[in-house]
């Protein structure tokens, strides 16, 4: 071994024996396709969960106030969704003079959504579906999360969810115009600041769990799910939740009668539907999130998960679209805050009674083993 | 997952200080009058005290000298002697500074408490025995002087001094912590003992990157302590922040600087000696002659004393090149005595001000001795001490530390140390020339606030204390620091 | 597999990291930063260390390169820059960078890093997991800075505040 292969070598596992060439292409096939594959099946999924969330939101948002909503295009106004695509992607658009950087402008919306999508690869969907045999040809186990079950779950979400934040910043910045800008900080500190009662309600979940994988998460919660030990958690998160993806009431940043749309004031066509899909698919993971910490994911209640791992899955969905429906009912309900109390009441009502909560979880766990 | 040697009581002192410093903080809530917080603030500084004296000789022996925190820190002769340094000089400021913050109307809270954590770090710094923990104290230390260096927010010298202070101190940061992590490199370890072991085994060897690590941190340090030419910063951060802060932290950052760089050296590092020997010297002369040649040409009181303050530091290094017992004990000692001498001087600048700071020239002392002879004769105590006049504290500090270079074998650098004294004479006396044999011009006489006039009393106690009875206080210096020699 | 990554990270990574440099905006730079951060998060992935990654992403995409970002929107540096740069130091520059490259080529091919390596092989790490190892070592071994950490940030907040609330 030269000095160069001792640079590298622990860029490999120690100890692996030499791979012989099909070992390798499985090794490729392992770590490359499949993945690229699960990942092409959930981009494809979320997109179409957006474009039907927003079918169902207006439907809802139509019923909550005695309208019909969309009910032209397709049988239930179901063929709505790609008829709002086909216009905003012919949409003609015009990128004026102003904008700080042409490139930044383009890509802000990208990473937006880029951001979104990447937060959901490891929320597991359901449980490890066992090999099964079908017309006598063996299929292999399935596992129906896209990331290895690694242990930094939770922190992934949080790395992505700040990444997410670059999007919009970016985009109200290069926008170039005093609106958008204003938009961008106030989405900027919002985000920042309901971060910290948000990370500080999963924490609380961590001391029940044990663990940050997602996947141990929702296995402790088979019995129990975490919503009845941790209410006040659960309820922190949700609010916080609310904000993170600038909806109602939090939508701030957007504020129509006082910024105009904010950050996305200058975007039109494809690129303004671009953030409107990352808002979307960020609620869509918020929600599932949920799902998975509080409301046990796929595991609760057990009786009905074990019965087949479709089942499971089926159970995650349901949650899911509950806490959705949930988003879509706060919405329909709830005036927006006035942008000073938002803060208030991040720092000194939610932060407080999150610290409050997670010292009262660690005393609790820690006086009641097991 | 179990923890060995926590011993959390050896380190009751550091603790006790920060909790005084949140006490602060919470109380402020509670009281408008803020120098019950001042006297809350000393209060804990003499538990600490009490605390110090009892961990060495307190009947419980096993708290003295047992590393602790799985060899992070340790509560030995040495942290011990250098809390009390630190704990004289937070005390001496604190009182000096109640009646200077309402003159200058920057009388907040969050002064004390950034005050009793800046000492908080100092007292860590001297107890540390590994890289993280001496860089983390030292940054406790340094942040919270940047901030109390612009606590006077509507002055912008102020400002410009926390500004100055901060990017460079930034900047030294950067160093040290450059030199830790070659440092790590090296030995894989960043604590004392293990690389001292580590160096052990090694035996003379002389790693590229340990070189150049310790190269680094020297450098670092020697920004934090002001040695020339890493000094630009000092005349302005000394002569823009309030009074009361410079004294603080032209005694406290450099007591603790050294505090730091001499258990690195002296414990961690002998082996090392010849190579960073040399080094030292230079910038010790460099410092020492720079230092002092230039407060010669300072009309203005305050950055006179920030010269002579670099110059100090200079005859400090001397004692640690000496590497031997006497000239730590040196260090120890002249630390102590520049503790009084030096927060002494700027007390009395204080006495002399007022609002807004403008009395600060040669000339405001002018008559001194006329308008107020007690304030004047402290100031010429204090000044003769500086200057190194028996039978003061800093003469004793000064012989000590240059008779140990002398048995060392530095006769060349104890007589440049000597020479230099004679020059700083020139403008230490200059002051005394001016209080007592010049017309004063400024006819105003200044008020000298109970809490102040005892800090200046302290002070010149202390000063004059530590001249006539030596001995006892010598003995002690030099117990404390045979735990670096002993390992 | 694990090369092929590597050699893909390391290229975007330096790319990312020529581009801060050569940028001429300031706020092109700071996104080419944020992807070289993103990259050296892979790198960490590629060396089996998860959470140091993840923090990665959180603490310097998630946090810094904001602030810098923050810092640029608001006070937008226009053309002003690169006005009183002398020349000389731009040698000075390319000197050190050179130096710094040579000297860490140095330690890569030569191996003369002497210490010795710690206890935590990969092995170990996997068998407990990245995030519990990291926090055994941070509750026992290093109690003291971790707590020395938490000063030193209250430090920071009460400094933030004394320098920038309106009305103390």
């Amino acid at each position: 071994m030269g000095r160069k292969t001792i640079f590298f070598s622990n860029l490999r596992e120690a100890g692996k024996p030499e791979q012989t060439e099909t070992g390798k292409l499985m090794d490729w096939i392992a770590n490359l396709l499949i993945p690229l594959i699960k990942s092409l099946i959930l981009v494809i999924g979320l997109l179409v969960g957006f474009a039907y969330m927003t079918w169902a939101e207006r439907k809802l948002c139509a019923r909550f106030q005695l309208r019909y909503g969309p009910n032209r295009a397709g049988p239930f106004g179901l063929l709505q969704p790609v008829a709002d695509a086909f216009k905003a992607i012919f949409k003609e658009e015009a990128i004026f003079g102003q904008v700080h950087s042409k490139v930044i402008y383009v890509i802000a919306p990208g990473i937006s959504l880029a951001a979104a999508l990447l937060a959901f690869a490891v929320v597991p969907v359901g449980p490890t579906i066992n090999s099964f045999q079908v017309f006598g040809f063996q299929v292999p186990d399935i596992s129906l999360h896209l990331a290895a079950d690694v242990n930094i779950g939770v922190l992934y979400l949080f790395a992505i969810a700040g990444l997410g934040t670059y999007g919009i910043v970016l985009g109200g910045w290069s926008s170039n115009n005093k609106y958008s800008l204003l938009g961008a900080l106030r989405t900027t500190a919002q985000l920042i600041s309901y971060e910290l009662p948000m990370g500080l309600a999963i924490v609380s979940v961590l001391l029940l769990s044990e663990s940050l994988s997602l996947v141990k998460i929702v296995e402790k919660q088979a019995v129990l799910p975490f919503v009845v030990l941790q209410p006040v958690a659960a309820l922190i998160y949700l609010i916080c939740g609310l904000a993170e993806t600038n909806r109602s009431p939090f939508d701030l940043p957007e504020t129509e009668n006082e910024l105009v749309s904010g950050f996305a004031t200058e975007y039109g066509g494809i690129k303004f539907a671009v953030f409107f899909m990352a808002e979307y698919i960020n609620m869509i993971v918020v929600s599932a999130v949920t799902a998975t910490l509080f409301l046990g994911g796929w595991q609760w209640p057990a009786f009905l998960a074990d019965l087949h791992p479709l089942i499971a899955v089926g159970l995650f969905f349901v949650k899911t679209a509950f806490v959705l429906f949930l988003f879509v009912w706060i919405r329909a309900s709830l005036p927006r805050v006035r942008y000073d109390k938002l803060m208030k009441f991040c720092w000194k009502f939610l932060f407080p009674l999150a610290l409050v909560n997670l010292a009262v979880t660690a005393v609790v766990v820690a006086l009641l083993p097991g | 997952m179990n923890i060995s040697s926590l011993n959390l009581t050896a380190i009751a002192p550091q603790i006790i200080i920060i909790i005084t410093a949140l006490v602060v903080l919470l109380a402020e809530l509670f009281t408008g009058r803020k120098s019950l917080l001042a006297y809350l603030s000393l209060l804990g500084i003499i538990v600490a005290a009490i605390a110090s004296w009892y961990i060495w000789n307190g009947t419980e022996q096993r708290l003295f000298a047992v590393p602790m925190f799985q060899t992070m820190a340790v509560a030995d002769g040495y942290s011990l002697f250098l809390n009390l340094v630190f704990l004289v000089t937070a005390a001496l400021s604190v009182l000096a500074s109640i009646n200077y913050l309402v003159r200058e109307r920057i009388n907040h809270g969050e002064y004390y408490a950034l005050l009793l954590l800046a000492t908080g770090g100092m007292m860590l710094m001297g107890s540390a025995t590994d890289l993280m923990t001496v860089f983390l104290a030292l940054e406790i230390l340094s942040i919270s002087l940047y901030v109390l260096a612009g606590f006077n927010r509507a002055d912008l010298k102020s400002g410009e001094s926390a500004l100055k202070y901060f990017l460079l101190g930034a900047f030294a940061s950067g160093f040290l912590l450059y030199g830790i992590a070659l440092i790590y490199g090296a030995t894989g370890t960043t604590n004392l003992a293990a690389i001292v072991d580590f160096l052990k085994g090694t035996g003379p060897m002389r790693g590229t990157y340990l070189f150049i690590g310790l190269g680094l941190l020297l450098v670092g340090f020697s920004f934090k302590i002001a040695l020339v030419p890493f000094h630009m910063w000092t005349p302005d951060v000394y002569e823009g922040a309030p009074t009361s802060v410079t004294a603080f932290m032209s005694v406290g950052a450099k007591a603790a600087g050294f505090a730091a760089l001499g258990r690195l050296l002296l414990y961690a590092f002998p082996t090392l000696l010849g190579d960073w020997v040399w080094a030292l010297a230079v910038l010790s002369v460099l410092t020492m002659t720079l230092g002092n040649l230039t407060a010669l040409a300072q009309t203005n009181v305050k950055r006179m004393l920030a010269y002579s303050s670099i110059a100090h530091a200079g005859y400090i290094l001397i004692g640690l090149i000496a590497a031997n017992e006497a000239g730590m004990a040196g260090v120890l000692f002249y630390l102590l005595a520049y503790a009084f001498m030096n927060v002494g001087a700027f007390a009395v600048v204080i006495a002399v001000g007022r609002e807004g700071e403008p009395n600060l020239e040669l000339s405001d002392y002018a008559g001194l001795g006329s308008r107020q002879p007690l304030l004047a004769a402290a100031m010429a105590v204090f000044m003769f001490s500086l200057a190194g006049v028996p039978p003061l504290a800093g003469f004793f500090g000064k012989l000590y530390i240059f008779s140990a270079a002398v048995q060392a074998g530095f006769v060349a650098l104890a007589i440049i140390g000597v020479l230099n004294s004679v020059v700083s004479a020139f403008f230490y006396l200059r002051v005394i020339v001016y209080m007592y044999m010049q017309k004063p011009i400024v006819e105003a006489r200044p008020v000298l606030a109970p809490p102040l006039a005892l800090a200046i009393a302290l002070a010149v106690l202390g000063t004059i204390g530590l001249g006539l009875l030596p001995t006892p206080f010598l003995t002690l210096a030099q117990q404390s620091i045979a735990m670096l020699f002993g390992a | 597999m694990e090369l092929a990554l590597f050699v893909v990270l390391a290229v975007i990574a330096v790319i990312a990291a020529a581009g801060v440099v050569l940028s001429k905006k300031a706020a092109t730079g700071a996104l080419f930063l944020l992807l070289n951060f993103c990259t050296l998060a892979g790198l960490y992935i590629l060396l089996n260390a998860q959470f140091i990654a993840v923090a990665q992403v959180i603490i310097y995409a998630g946090a810094i390169v904001v602030l810098f970002l923050f810092v640029l929107m608001l006070l937008s540096p226009g053309k002003e820059e690169s006005q009183d740069r002398k020349p000389y130091i731009r040698v000075f520059a390319v000197f050190l960078a050179v130096l710094m490259l040579g000297e860490v080529g140095y330690v890569a091919f030569t191996g003369v890093l002497s210490g010795t390596p710690g206890q935590y092989t990969p092995e170990k790490i996997a068998e407990v997991g990245n995030v519990q190892a990291i926090g055994q070592v941070l509750f026992t071994d290093f109690l003291l800075p971790f707590e020395l950490a938490s000063v030193l940030l209250l430090v920071g907040i009460v400094g933030a505040v004394v320098l920038a609330k309106r009305e103390l």
